[in-house]
């Protein structure tokens, strides 16, 4: 048994591959784009050492701050609204409603769909002219709320967030509803027995038991926040005036529209440092223990 | 008694509250898809001609031939679907093997391999954007489907070896142990036992990778500039900067491009769904 199992060309020949591959892959990565951080390059030539002056200019820059609090502020935004409606919509959902199953499957169907068709789509829902929105609002007699939602820079930054929301809500909507679901029955019959229904069920025993599932999303929508970049690219590409630029996009048009390579990899280093210093905090924060990200 | 009825009546407004709210968030939720097929078919005159909210007065079908034969959506379409299929059959091996040999077979750096895949999930894949697309460029895969085909592969594995892996170890060792005294051979335990019995959750990580690849912008459209072997979403931001000032055929390349997955959540609705679930709980 210890023999057959412990086949050394065995193993080789199932775990080499991904191992080289994955783990060859994002080590090179990670080393190159900090070498590359490290250098003042435009991609033609040779870079020259700039020791760590791509990470001084960066925090000097109003434009990466912006970046930074922007998707900070969409971690926050979503954690307040996504989540809670997320929670809201799962609880109602397993109080044994009508048509179950038919919204769960419709609240579902923005998650498969891709960001550039999401994007698309809002960029159309939002058009000044001829979007859905605006005229709305018109049939309402709100012509006075109608406007250049993504073009004008005090409204430009919150109507990028609605899609991705708007998007995501479905997804954390499954995740607590499958971990309401999979709270034992007789826990949720005990309590019906004492009294708790409806309401107080909920706040006392199906919230309480799916917090871990709470902390896991809470975390996934913050780490979320810190990578996004489709929905922004196709909506505004970082406009007006960089208002609603996220790292990462700010990382992609550094690199591959201003040709600032070394610039672009100090942003793509510090995505990084963000991203595992956020999970390891927020890890911390919560107390959980394997928790997935 | 009376309490009774009343707190019934309570009931009733409260069930009719959840009742409209769920349809409001639905209709939410679903709108904007039904508006998009209503453009999709709707020419220039009626979309700017007043007629926004509603359907087109006239179906005009000729936005679908537009962007099929003129915004080149079938070989976008084309692309991205033998694009996800082989990401996910090359993924789906290299998945399955490894996570075999991580929970299963026994050797010394087992547990720094798995900590490789774990570590791999919180690292954000931009961070390999630049340096994979130097590295393509200079062994001039670039503008190639390989060049998407590999990071693909590789951002599927660590979510789907760890949920493999977790599958395996959570079988009874005694599988093997038969096995062994009946005179299997290593390939032959993986292959004919123990991979059966892990194969829907493979199909359900199979399924979350298709859907991943078949989304993925950022890399796509790094990587993939000639036409020839653009994917739908890239083909979709070109389309619509082809057609500004005409929404009816990049509605009608949207839907065309939504349609086939849609299609597919659609059947396997529970599926999809525990598969998402999956990645999440289990990653």
């Amino acid at each position: 048994m210890n023999k057959i199992l412990g086949n050394k060309t065995a193993i080789t020949l199932f775990i080499a591959p991904s191992l080289i591959l994955f783990g060859g892959i994002i080590f090179y990565s990670i080393v190159m784009s900090f070498r590359y951080s490290l250098l003042d390059w435009n991609g033609f030539g040779e870079g020259v050492f700039a020791g760590f002056g791509n990470y001084i200019k960066m925090f000097q820059d109003k434009v990466f701050l912006r970046s930074a609090a922007n998707s900070l502020l969409l971690g926050v935004i979503t954690l307040f609204t996504q989540l809670p409606l997320a929670l809201l919509l799962a609880l109602i959902l397993t109080s044994g409603v009508k048509g179950e199953g038919f919204f769960r499957t419709v609240f579902f169907i923005p998650m498969t769909l891709s960001s550039v068709v999401i994007g698309q789509l809002w960029l159309k829902i939002y058009n000044p002219n001829y979007g859905i929105l605006n005229s709305v609002l018109g049939a309402l007699g709100l012509t006075s709320l109608q406007r250049n939602w993504l073009g004008d820079v005090n409204t430009a930054l919150l109507s990028a967030f609605v899609p991705i929301i708007w998007q995501n809500v479905g997804y954390h909507m499954l995740l607590f509803y499958t971990s309401i679901k999979s709270i034992s029955q007789e826990v949720v019959e005990a309590a019906k027995l004492d009294g708790a229904t409806g309401l107080t069920s909920a706040f006392y025993i199906k919230i309480p038991l799916i917090k871990p599932m709470i902390r896991t999303c809470a975390i996934f929508v913050i780490i979320g926040s810190m990578k996004a970049f489709d929905m922004i690219y196709v909506l505004t590409n970082g406009g007006p005036v960089h208002m609603t630029e996220v790292p990462s996009s700010l990382m992609f048009s550094s690199i591959f529209n201003l040709n600032k390579y070394g610039y672009g990899s100090a942003i793509s280093i510090f995505i990084v440092a963000e991203c595992i210093l956020m999970a390891v905090a927020l890890q911390k924060l919560f107390r959980v223990k394997d928790s997935a990200i | 008694m009376s309490e009774k009825l009343k707190s019934r009546k309570g009931n009733r407004l409260v069930r009719l509250i959840t009742a409209v709210f769920l349809l409001f968030w639905a209709a939410l939720q679903i709108y904007p898809l039904v508006w998009l097929v209503f453009f999709s078919f709707k020419s220039n005159e009626e979309i700017f001609g007043g007629n926004i909210i509603g359907p087109p007065m006239v179906w005009k079908t000729g936005n679908y031939a537009n962007a099929l034969l003129g915004g080149n959506v079938f070989r976008y379409l084309f692309n991205s679907v033998w694009v996800s299929l082989v990401v996910v059959a090359i993924s789906s091996v290299l998945i399955g093997t490894s996570a075999y040999a991580l929970s299963r077979m026994r050797w010394k750096l087992r547990k720094p391999a798995y900590w490789v895949f774990v570590s791999g999930m919180t690292i954000p894949l931009h961070a390999t954007l630049l340096p994979l697309f130097l590295l393509f460029r200079k062994m001039q895969i670039i503008n190639t489907p390989l060049a998407i085909v590999i990071p693909y592969v590789v951002f599927a594995l660590p979510t789907g070896v760890l949920i493999l892996t977790n599958t395996f170890s959570a079988l009874p060792i005694e599988l093997e142990e038969s096995a062994c005294i009946d005179g299997c051979s290593v390939y032959q335990m993986f292959w004919r036992i123990m991979f059966p019995l892990v194969r829907p959750t493979l199909a359900a990580v199979a399924l979350f990778t298709f859907l991943s690849s078949w989304n993925e912008l950022m890399f796509a459209m790094t990587f993939i500039s000639d036409p020839k072997w653009k994917t739908l979403t890239v083909g979709l931001q070109s389309l619509s900067g082809m057609y500004y000032t005409e929404w009816g055929p990049i509605g009608a390349g949207m839907v065309v491009a939504t349609a086939p997955v849609l299609v597919i959540y659609l059947i396997l609705s529970k599926q999809v769904q525990n598969a998402l679930v999956m990645g999440a709980v289990k990653g």
